[in-house]
This record gives structure tokens, C-alpha cells and sequence, in this order.
């Protein structure tokens, strides 16, 4: 009895972001009529998408147990790699695409090799990567940034389909895509396996290494992604791109309630988490708060979120 | 009756209106060795937890040497003289014994006012206090290169030299070797003789009878009785703690014996063990007997494909077969049960369902995708089977007491249909009740025509089991002994051989 209380409380825990999410959302609402306006949303969507699909990748990352520090330098090796072959009347728009996903696919799949192979903490695999992935997007794009795209590789990040912007269809897309391969297949099932009891996964007959390389290499794709958009809609390829963005990942994931020691997640509290940390600075710009304020009031809400987790596991026990 | 030491009347403990601890009693006299007995969720734990002040009661009072104990500072109550040996033993494996032992109290101990530490002056009374107790363990050397039972002396030095009155041991014995027992039994009785007062928690009867002088036994939070340990036997404590009669302990053996299902060969490890030949047949059960660092962990890991072998052959089925990974074992229908049931056994975080099918999902697939009907169904079947007492599938493995996740684990196995399962030590940490019906299921198992090999420490349950023991001594295997020619006294001359 006392273990159907403790997974009662548990799950007000994870229902509680959704609960914070909401309450901010209507007290925004009422505090200001730009809020809740269909071309604000539309803003905080696009503004979004490109921080919800790292933080997606991240999160199956931080569900096996492990950590991906290299994300925004996937974001610029992506960006720096899909503007070199988007000028205009070169390509057709497929080969930009394939070439930034490669970039990211390479990066990801190196991290999944490495973490794999030699046993060094993903912690300090990805930290080498980050920076290696910033060195070869400078070396691409010999330190210069890359403009001059065609319009059709530009409809990525700035153009709408039924009058709802393209990046935010690529979100939703996304987010369904993740949490199918997290719910429903048995490589999801096995990231919660391998994140939540290592030894018991490979003594259950499962490939421990095989899911690690399939993680990290899913992160880059999803990374690569993010900087695909990102190059569209700033329409240039910019071997700095991305810096930081791994951490606003890792932030929306720990919102949403991934516990960093692994085991547990999921994608519908990242993309709350991504969404909370969007409509926050958001709703910031519209109240006119200065952005050194906005930065204080974000890792509040970080340290809150995860305070409040740990809490709610705390009783449970 | 000045010789009470400590008083314990009327303690209870809710959760959310869930009674953990229903108006339970103890009273614990100078030099006694008390058990404190009960099946997993009895509310022994609560209990201890409520004792040392990590847990305030909702009503009930501790009287301590007369004096009302107020509970809300595990500090004060350490300070007051009542201490508690963790099952799972809390030290810095980074710091030295001496320091470990004076943790947290070096100003007082060292005289030291600034804070700076004298180490050789906490090292000169740790050293002191270990001869004391006649260990031979070096006050100076970090606690990472001791072994379980050594830190637990540690520990032990740890709560004498909080010039504790009372301590609480929880299974203290279950990690350690046979002859280390021998030695805590000689300390626990040094510790009688200069008045200290023990409350002893263990499943291991025979040690029960040998150590306690009184027992009381808790079930469902809820006070039953106490006695002297020389009115009880095995039997009549048994029925105290479930409640019932349990008439039968070991089921029947299975007569009809298949063809050999495992075979191995002249296998050896190096520095684990050598040599080692056996043959299990369908619906058998192999006994594996030897005291701890006999190797018989390391055969089986061997086998399954955990640790593998450096030379030697395994055949299944008459076939040679290379097992590099427990996925090759699984493939070839071997299944391994572990004795360290949480960290090889479960996953904690994911629900009953996901653990019993995560050793045979590939048969749940459509494609990438999981069969949800499929699974469900496998999975009901086993919880049902297997008689898994949770919620519902979707309960999370970590909230289910220990007979039941070691249900869990060979619910997994099954799952993947091994035609051999090897269990070590299948019933460890397992309350009485649910003992009695992994036994069960392991004689069921054997009519399935499965070949089963049983590790265990527990000579009762070895012999009550197996149709053969085989008997390791320092990786040598020493003896293969029938079911009709083994006893206890053998198994144990075999085994220090």
C-alpha cells in the first residue's frame, strides 16, 4: 500500500511541470493580451523548435545513463556543412540536408564509438567532441561565415505550411518520431533498460554497446536537424552557430524530468521543459525584462525543477 | 529489574494511514543478544529506522537506561549509545579505518580546538580499540582494501568506541564467509560479556538459535511475541512469523530424469577456479555446494557467459557450444539467475511487465516495434505463474519485496525458455514464506524437464533440493555426492578440504 502512495507522489512530480507549465502560461495570459495571440505562438513554436529538437536527442542520451556535451558544435558543423551546398542553382535541397545530417550522423556515431570502445565517461568524450566539432566547422567554412542560399533551402526555416511555420512542422514531427522510438520499439525499451540497471541489461542478453552507438548517432541526426533549421533561418551557415545550445538542451530534458542518473524520461516532459523555457524568455521580452534578468529567473526555474523532483522522490520513499 | 536497558512500548508508525508499525514492544536487557524476527514488510526495518531517529514514530514511547528518549536527532541518539551496523555497510572507501572510525567527531577525540587533525593520534586509538576486540586490521590503511566482513569490524569498533549500550545488527552475516562469522559470533559475545546489548536482525535460522538469547517476532507492523530462543525451534518460529504452518518445506523429487542437457568439461579460470566437469539432465537439480570464494559464482558466470572461461568445454545438447556473452547463453537456452539479485537482476525503475519480457522482447516484435498484446499476454502469464504479488504489470520492480523481485528475475528467465537455468543463491534475502514457494517453483521447473543447477550457502536447502551435490573447495571440485548419500557433515568436510 505504502508503495502505490509513493508512486502516487511520484507522478504528481512529473504531473507538476505540466501543472507549472500551465499556471504560467494563463497567468501570462491574463497579465498581458499579447501572450495569448495565435502570431506570438506561432513565435515561441519556431523559437522553440530548434532547442526542443537537441534537447529531444539529449534525452535519450541522459535516459541511457549517459551525457552529450557536443551538441551545439553538431548544431555548426550541420549548419557550416548543409550552407556550403545551398547556394542557389547548384544542388537540389535534398543534398544540402544530407549533407548536414552526415555531419551530424559522423560526430554522433564517433561519440557512440568512443564511449563505446574505451570506457572514458561520456562527460569527457563529448567535451573532446565539442571541441573538435567547433574546430572542423571553422575549418569548413574557413573561418568565415557562409551565405548567399537558395530560397528553397530557406522555406526550412522561414516558410509556412497552412499558414503555420515550417520549423514548428518539423517539431511536431520530431516529437512524435522520438516518442515512438522511446515508447514503442524495443530500442526505447532498451535505453530505459540499459540507463536503469547497466549490468542487469547486459545480463539479460541485451547489446549494451549497440543501443549506446544508436543513442549518441540519433543525437546527432537530431542535433544536425537543429542546425539545418537553424542555418535556413538565419539564412547563413556560421561555423560559430550553436555555442551553448547543448545546455539549454540539457535544461529542458531535466525540466521535463530526466533524471540525470538515467532510467527515466520522457519526450512530452522535455518538449514541456523546451516550451517552458521558450514561453519564459518569451513572455520576458513582452513584460520588457532585460535579458541578464531572464537569465537569473531560467536557472532558477532549472534548480527549482529538479528540487521539486527530488522532493516528490524523497516522500516516495 | 535495573538490568532493562532499553524500554520500547506502544511504538507506531502510519504512512499516508497506512500502519507501518502497530503498537510494538521490545525490552532488551544488559548483555542480551536479541533477534528481532519477521517477513520482508513486517516492519522490522521501520522499527530500526524509528530507534536510531531516522524515522519519527507517530506515538509510543523508547525509554534508554530509564530516561525517555526524545526522537528527532540521529546524532543525539548516537550520542546517547545506541547504534546500528547498516546491512549495507556505510564507510568512505577513500578515507583510512582510524579515520572512518572517528568520522565526524575528530575535535573531540583529538582534543584538537583549530580544527587542524592529528591523524597519528586517531590512528593510536583506533589501533588500541581494534586489539581490543582482537582484529587484526591496520588502523592506518584505507577502508577501500578491506574485505565486507573486515569493514564490518570497523563498523563495529565504530559503535564501541561511541561507548555504545545498544547495537543494532541487520543481516549482518550476509555477505561474509562461514569462518568471518565465527569471528563476529566471538565479538558479539565479548560485547555481551561487558553488558552491551545487541538487537539482531537475520533470515538465517541456524544462526538465530546460535547467537540469540531471546527473539521477538513482528508480522504485518504488528507485535507478536517474545521468547526465551531455548523455548523455540525451527519449526514453531517459522509458524510464529508467517502465521501459519509450513508442514512441508522442500518439496518432493522430480523421479524421471532426462537426457543430459548441459555439459561441461574440464573447465578453468585462472586464479578462480580448475578443472571443473559436470553434467546436469533434464529435470535435474544440481546442487553447487563450498564456502564463499570456492568459485561457484565464478562457474556460473563462466558458464553464462558473464566472466567466461579460460579454457574447457561446455556442450549443450551433446553440442560444443563458445558462450562469450550472456546473449550467446540466452541464445542457447541457459538461464542465470544472480545472487546479486539489484544489480544484475532487475531493472528498479521499469515496471514488472517490462523487466519479466526485457530477456525475450525480440519475441514480441512487430518489425522495430513492440507488440504491446503480445508481451501483456506473455507477461500476465508468468505474473500469474509465478504468483507475483504487485499491483498490476505496470508496478515498478523497486517498490516489490525481495521474495517477489527474485520472482521477477526468474520470471525473465523463464521468459526466455532456457532448457537450463542456473539460480544462485535463489532464496537470499528472501523472507520464509516466500522461500518455501521459490522451492516450489524450482520443483516445477524440474517436472518442465528443465535442468536446473542451484547454488546456495544454505546447507538445509541444498540438501532438501538437490538430486546431486556437487561440493567446491578454493575452485577444486571435491566431491559429486547422491541425494541419498549427502549429508551436512560431509558437504562440510568436502568443503574445507
Amino acid at each position: 500500500m505504502e508503495n502505490r502512495l509513493a508512486t502516487k507522489f511520484r507522478n504528481v512530480g512529473q504531473y507538476g511541470i505540466f501543472l507549472a507549465f500551465a499556471l504560467i502560461c494563463l497567468g501570462l495570459a491574463l497579465s498581458t493580451p499579447k501572450f495569448f495571440t495565435l502570431s506570438n505562438l506561432m513565435i515561441i513554436g519556431t523559437q522553440v523548435s530548434i532547442n526542443a529538437l537537441l534537447a529531444f536527442g539529449v534525452t535519450f542520451v541522459i535516459i541511457t545513463g549517459g551525457i552529450d556535451l557536443s551538441l551545439g558544435s553538431m548544431v555548426a558543423v550541420a549548419g557550416v556543412l548543409t550552407a556550403t551546398f545551398a547556394h542557389p542553382d547548384t544542388y537540389p535541397v535534398i543534398v544540402p540536408i544530407f549533407a548536414g545530417l552526415a555531419g551530424g550522423l559522423i560526430l554522433g556515431a564517433f561519440n557512440g564509438l568512443v564511449i563505446t570502445k574505451s570506457k572514458v565517461p561520456p562527460f569527457i568524450v563529448t567535451l573532446g567532441t565539442m571541441t573538435i566539432g567547433r574546430g572542423l566547422a571553422l575549418i569548413l567554412s574557413k573561418g568565415r561565415p557562409i551565405s548567399n542560399l537558395s530560397d528553397t533551402f530557406n522555406f526550412i526555416g522561414g516558410g509556412t505550411i497552412f499558414g503555420i511555420p515550417f520549423p514548428i512542422v518539423i517539431l511536431i514531427l520530431a516529437f512524435i518520431g522520438c516518442s515512438v522510438i522511446l515508447n514503442k520499439t524495443i530500442l526505447g525499451r532498451y535505453m530505459y533498460a540499459v540507463g536503469g540497471n547497466e549490468p542487469a541489461a547486459r545480463a539479460s542478453g541485451i547489446r549494451v554497446n549497440r543501443v549506446k552507438m544508436w543513442v549518441y548517432t540519433i543525437c546527432g541526426l537530431l542535433s544536425a536537424m537543429g542546425g539545418i533549421l537553424l542555418t535556413s533561418r538565419i539564412t547563413t551557415g556560421q561555423p560559430n552557430a550553436g555555442a551553448g545550445f547543448e545546455l539549454d538542451a540539457i535544461a529542458a530534458a531535466i525540466i521535463g524530468g530526466t533524471s540525470t542518473s538515467g532510467g527515466t524520461g520522457t519526450m512530452t516532459g522535455t518538449l514541456i521543459g523546451a516550451l517552458l523555457i521558450g514561453v519564459i524568455s518569451n513572455s520576458l521580452d513582452l513584460l520588457n525584462v532585460t535579458s541578464y534578468y531572464q537569465q537569473v529567473v531560467m536557472g532558477a526555474i532549472i534548480i527549482g525543477a529538479v528540487v521539486l523532483d527530488s522532493m516528490g522522490k524523497e516522500k516516495g520513499v | 529489574m535495573s538490568d532493562i536497558i532499553l524500554h520500547i512500548a506502544g511504538l507506531s508508525k502510519s504512512y499516508s494511514g497506512i500502519k507501518a508499525l502497530d503498537h510494538v514492544q521490545l525490552t532488551l536487557k544488559k548483555g542480551e543478544v536479541h533477534a528481532l524476527m519477521g517477513e520482508n514488510g513486517a516492519g522490522k526495518s521501520t522499527f530500526m529506522k524509528i530507534l536510531v531517529g531516522l524515522v519519527k514514530p507517530d506515538s509510543g514511547e523508547i525509554v534508554l537506561e530509564g530516561k525517555r528518549l526524545e526522537h528527532n536527532d540521529v546524532n543525539a541518539i548516537l550520542k546517547k549509545g545506541i547504534s546500528m551496523i547498516h546491512q549495507e555497510i556505510l564507510i568512505i572507501p577513500e578515507l583510512t579505518v582510524a579515520q572512518n572510525i572517528f568520522l565526524g567527531r575528530e575535535k573531540e577525540i583529538t582534543g584538537s580546538r583549530t580544527g587542524w587533525l592529528n591523524d597519528e593520534n586517531i590512528v593510536a586509538k583506533a589501533t588500541s580499540l581494534l586489539q581490543e576486540m582482537g582484529v587484526d586490521i591496520a588502523a592506518d590503511i584505507r577502508m577501500r582494501y578491506l574485505s565486507v566482513a573486515q569493514m564490518q569490524m570497523v563498523e563495529i569498533a565504530k559503535a564501541i568506541s561511541n561507548d555504545a549500550k545498544v547495537i543494532i545488527m541487520d543481516e549482518p552475516t550476509s555477505a561474509i564467509s562461514d569462518k568471518e562469522v565465527a569471528t563476529l559470533f566471538r565479538i558479539i559475545r565479548e560485547l555481551k560479556n561487558k553488558g552491551v546489548a545487541i538487537i539482531y536482525i537475520s533470515h538465517k535460522m541456524d544462526e538465530i538459535f546460535e547467537i540469540a538469547d531471546t527473539i521477538t517476532v513482528l508480522r504485518d507492523g504488528k507485535y507478536i511475541a517474545t521468547k526465551k530462543a531455548a523455548e523455540l525451534d525451527n519449526g514453531s518460529l517459522i509458524a510464529m512469523m508467517v502465521g501459519r504452518e509450513i508442514d512441508k518445506m522442500f518439496p518432493e523429487p522430480v523421479a524421471e530424469k532426462g537426457k543430459v542437457v548441459l555439459g561441461v568439461k574440464n573447465l578453468s579460470k585462472k586464479g578462480k577456479f580448475s578443472d571443473i566437469s559436470f553434467e546436469v539432465h533434464a529435470g535435474e537439480i544440481l546442487g553447487i555446494s563450498g564456502l564463499m570464494g570456492a568459485g561457484r559464482t565464478e562457474i556460473a558466470q563462466a558458464i553464462y557467459g558473464l566472466a567466461p572461461a579460460d579454457s574447457g568445454i561446455v556442450q549443450i545438447n551433446g553440442q560444443e557450444v563458445f558462450i562469450k556473452s550472456p546473449r550467446d547463453a540466452v541464445n542457447f537456452g541457459i538461464g542465470y539467475v544472480s545472487e546479486d539479485r539489484k544489480s544484475l537482476g532487475f531493472i528498479p525503475e521499469l515496471s514488472v511487465k517490462q523487466n519479466v519480457t526485457l530477456a525475450s522482447l525480440s519475441e514480441h516484435r512487430r518489425g522495430i516495434f513492440i507488440s504491446n498484446e503480445s508481451e501483456d499476454k506473455a507477461a500476465n502469464r508468468i505474473i500469474a505463474d509465478l504468483k507475483i504479488k504487485t499491483s498490476g504489470g505496470g508496478q515498478k520492480v523497486t517498490h516489490l519485496s525481495g521474495g517477489n523481485q527474485q520472482k521477477v528475475v526468474i520470471g525473465k528467465v523463464l521468459l526466455s525458455s532456457p532448457q537450463v537455468i542456473i539460480l544462485d543463491e535463489p532464496t537470499r534475502g528472501v523472507d520464509v514464506g516466500a522461500k518455501f514457494e521459490i522451492y516450489k517453483l524450482i520443483s516445477n521447473l524440474t517436472a518442465n524437464g528443465i535442468a536446473v543447477i542451484m547454488i546456495s550457502s544454505e546447507l538445509p536447502e541444498i540438501l532438501g533440493m538437490s538430486d546431486r551435490i556437487m561440493v567446491l573447495s578454493k575452485g577444486i571440485q571435491t566431491a559429486m555426492l547422491t541425494r541419498q548419500e549427502a549429508t551436512q557433515e560431509l558437504i562440510m568436510k568436502y568443503s574445507v578440504q
